[in-house]
């Protein structure tokens, strides 16, 4: 090759006065801007055609399966138009996954945060073996789902596991031996137990990567003008950990929302429907029962609901951090 | 130089047309399915439950047995735990596509493959096969007069007991009526043994009581008519229900069954395995489970005693409940699937099959390899009045789980009787 292969922005370049790029952009040659969109199809096209595919479309055939009743085979072809979602909004179970959903998301809100930000600010310190205590609380996040279900199972297991030879004969908390997963009352605090070692030590990780973020100048100037440690804690680390936080809040949120192998695995939504979520009902439904057309009406209430909350929380709470990329429609301020 | 360089776009295109190709290929390749191939060569994929043994390593051994015989044959043999293996179907049969051999418990769920058009109907090429099998082992696989598997197992439920709890609870003989049954569990428990192992968090082990007693309160009629109208309001199932609810209330269940799986670790066959409750009410496979769970099984201190009677009830002790295992064919599987399938039951086999202790007879005649409790229930089986499928298997999927469900309820105490017919009416009533 004799000379080497241009891109469109170097082209650009050579005829670039000190015009700003968006009059560059509405000002030249027509045949040069439809090639410029021409590449920037061709570099899409996969990320879109795996999106129309993988997300898009199922979608949309969920929202089209969920106005039929339809058993999974074939074409559906019995119309009950919003019948699916009449049924599901005076099925019990459902609207007991809905206060059940709520229930955990509040718990993750004022239990698991609230630990991960405490483990996250002591081992922000230096001390010794921090690299040790953080891989340690993180270490169950990397454990796969199935895998911490199964222990858990095993650790709950009634009689002779280690949590009822742990608590059996001690005040207070002797009565939960034989109980934990197999009582439809504390089936769901132990679920919630298990989740918060499971998920509290992601936090932790993202906090700690926000405390980096705080810089020493600021806490030192805070303790000089005479601040305390708790103090420089509320005024100084929080306010600038606040986008870390209202991250966080958001995954934790949208994961409780969608939680199912957790759950699946250590009670399959038992006893009596005590920790079932919706992505459990809504697997009951389409893959034990063969209800694919009910299933799908649970699918896309979960997928209203997740989406109403993200858009509201962008809206509202993320708007400071995503400023320009969600909010405003990217580069076109 | 002479040779043009690529434009962008054709550079580009050639990029994407690239990358295109590549993704295809393999899934280009993964289309060709288990067939013929040009050389000859044929691979059978045979999907299982055996998981556990005896049959985890027998079944390994035929296939290797029949693979040394036809080298032509190759057998892909995956076994998945049951409840595993129950989903991996679910989705095998809404993608169009099963494996050439697969387990069956016939009924509803095998109905609702075979009028999805993907289950081979066997009753002409394995009619030389199906001859030399007893007619009621291939009972739930037989819809509209075809056959659409081979049965290698067939049996039925009832209680399997440990004879030294038993006695030591000061229990002469097994209860015959269900009176009797509650009597002996008062007993059991005052002798301070746990009556009954159940495995809760499955959900139908609970069901086989619940079924039971329905046929024993309404008898088989009852039945029928309910699998007919759809409607489970008939005094038969509220009337099972509360017979239940009475067991229920002795607290008769080992602590956390409500968590408690089958065939998992601490579940209901690994009690009675290891001795820590006196009974459970299981099919003909419970001893080798309870052995295989609990790593010992209780051996000779092992008893049976099919379902009692209900005091005023229709149905005779002689209705059996149960069902058996079968293999069926996907459609598109090879004729050599169906050779192996007689192969797996010929003479040597069926009787390593049935002497291993995990299944019962099917093929007529091999019933001398049995020990005496299962001699027992095949007696039982052989002189039976009344045959019920069990629920799960015998309805549409919807309805057997919602079976399941709403007694799981009853038993943990958060339905009544009523209820549990209403929801299961509810349930097959909009089928």
């Amino acid at each position: 090759m004799t000379e080497p292969l241009t891109l469109p922005a170097a082209a650009g370049d050579r005829r670039r006065t000190a015009r700003t790029p968006r009059e560059r952009g509405s000002r030249a040659p027509l045949g040069r801007r439809l090639r410029g969109w021409a590449a920037t199809t061709w570099f899409l096209l996969p990320a879109l055609l795996l999106f129309f595919l993988f997300v898009l479309i199922p979608i949309a055939v969920a929202l089209y399966t969920s106005l039929f009743k339809w058993g999974g085979f074939g074409r559906p072809e019995d119309f009950v138009g919003l019948g699916n979602y009449r049924k599901l909004a005076a099925d019990p179970v459902f609207r007991g996954d809905l206060w059940r959903g709520l229930l955990i998301v509040v718990l993750s809100l004022v239990v698991q945060l609230p630990i991960a930000l405490g483990t996250a600010v002591l081992l922000n310190q230096r001390m010794r073996g921090r690299a040790v205590y953080r891989a340690v609380f993180f270490a169950p996040y990397i454990l796969s789902e199935v895998i911490a279900g199964v222990l858990f199972g095993i650790i709950f297991l009634p009689g002779s596991g280690l949590a009822d030879e742990l608590v059996g004969g001690l005040p207070l908390v002797g009565g939960l031996a034989g109980k934990w997963f197999s009582d439809p009352g504390t089936a769901l605090p132990t679920l919630f137990a298990v989740m918060t070692w499971k998920y509290f030590g992601f936090h932790m990780m993202i906090y700690l990567a926000g405390l980096q973020g705080v810089p020493a100048e600021i806490l030192e100037a805070a303790a000089i003008d005479g601040a305390g440690p708790w103090r420089r804690f509320r005024s100084v680390t929080l306010p600038l950990l606040a986008p870390t936080l209202r991250i966080s809040v958001f995954l934790s949120v949208i994961g409780s929302i969608q939680l199912f192998d957790l759950v699946w695995v250590t009670t399959t939504g038992g006893p009596t429907n005590s920790t079932e979520t919706m992505a459990v009902t809504m697997f009951q439904f389409g893959f034990k029962r063969y209800q694919m057309g009910y299933a799908s009406a649970i699918s896309v209430a979960m997928f209203l609901i997740s989406m109403v909350f993200s858009l509201l929380y962008q809206r509202y709470a993320l708007r400071r951090d995503l400023e320009g990329a969600v909010t405003s429609a990217g580069g076109a301020r | 130089m002479g040779i043009p360089h690529p434009s962008r776009r054709s550079f580009l295109t050639a990029v994407s047309a690239g990358a295109v190709a590549l993704t295809a290929a393999p899934l280009l390749a993964a289309c060709g399915d288990g067939g013929s191939g040009s050389d000859g060569k044929v691979t059978i994929e045979w999907m299982d439950i055996a998981t556990t043994e005896p049959s985890k390593t027998i079944y390994p051994k035929i296939a290797k047995a029949y693979e040394a015989a036809h080298p032509n044959v190759k057998i892909k043999l995956t076994n998945l735990e049951n409840e595993a293996f129950k989903s991996k179907m679910t989705a095998l049969t809404a993608s169009g596509k099963l494996p050439d051999i697969f387990v069956t418990w016939g009924g509803g769920v095998l109905k609702q493959q075979i009028d999805a058009g993907l289950v081979k109907d066997l009753t002409s090429p394995a009619s030389g096969l199906l001859n030399t099998i007893t007619p009621v082992s291939q009972k739930p696989y037989q819809f509209d007069g075809k056959t659409y598997a081979v049965p290698y197992d067939m049996g039925m439920v009832g209680f399997w007991y440990n004879k030294r709890h038993f006695a030591k609870a000061g229990i002469k003989a097994p209860p015959k009526t269900w009176a009797e049954f509650l009597d002996d569990v008062r007993k059991l428990k005052a002798a301070g043994i746990t009556p009954i192992a159940l495995g809760g968090k499955d959900k139908w082990p609970g069901m086989y009581y619940w079924a039971y007693l329905a046929m024993r309160v309404g008898g088989m009629p009852a039945m029928e008519q309910a699998a007919k109208t759809n409607d489970f309001t008939a005094p038969a199932f509220a009337g099972a229900g509360q017979h239940l609810k009475e067991l229920v209330d002795l607290q008769p269940f080992q602590p956390g069954f409500q968590n408690a799986g089958f065939d998992a670790p601490g579940g209901e066959a690994a009690s009675v395995g290891a001795g820590k409750a006196a009974m459970e009410l299981m099919g003909q496979w419970a001893p080798a489970v309870e052995k295989d769970a609990s790593g010992k099984g209780i051996g000779d201190d092992e008893g049976w005693f099919p379902f009692p009677a209900v005091d005023g009830g229709q149905g005779a002790l002689t209705d059996v409940f149960g069902g058996g295992n079968g293999h069926a064919l996907g459609k598109d599987a090879p004729k050599e699937a169906v050779d192996f399938l007689a192969f797996m039951l010929n003479a040597e086999n069926e009787h390593e099959l049935v002497s291993s202790g995990a299944f019962m007879p099917v093929v007529k005649g091999a019933e001398n390899a049995l020990d005496a409790n299962r001699k027992q229930v095949a007696d039982a089986l052989g002189t039976s009045t009344g045959f019920q499928l069990y629920l799960d298997q015998a309805f549409p999927p919807a309805v057997g789980q919602q079976v399941n469900d709403s007694v799981a309820a009853l038993i943990g105490g958060k339905a009544t009787p009523e209820q549990v017919a209403q929801q299961v009416t509810k349930a097959a009533k909009s089928q």
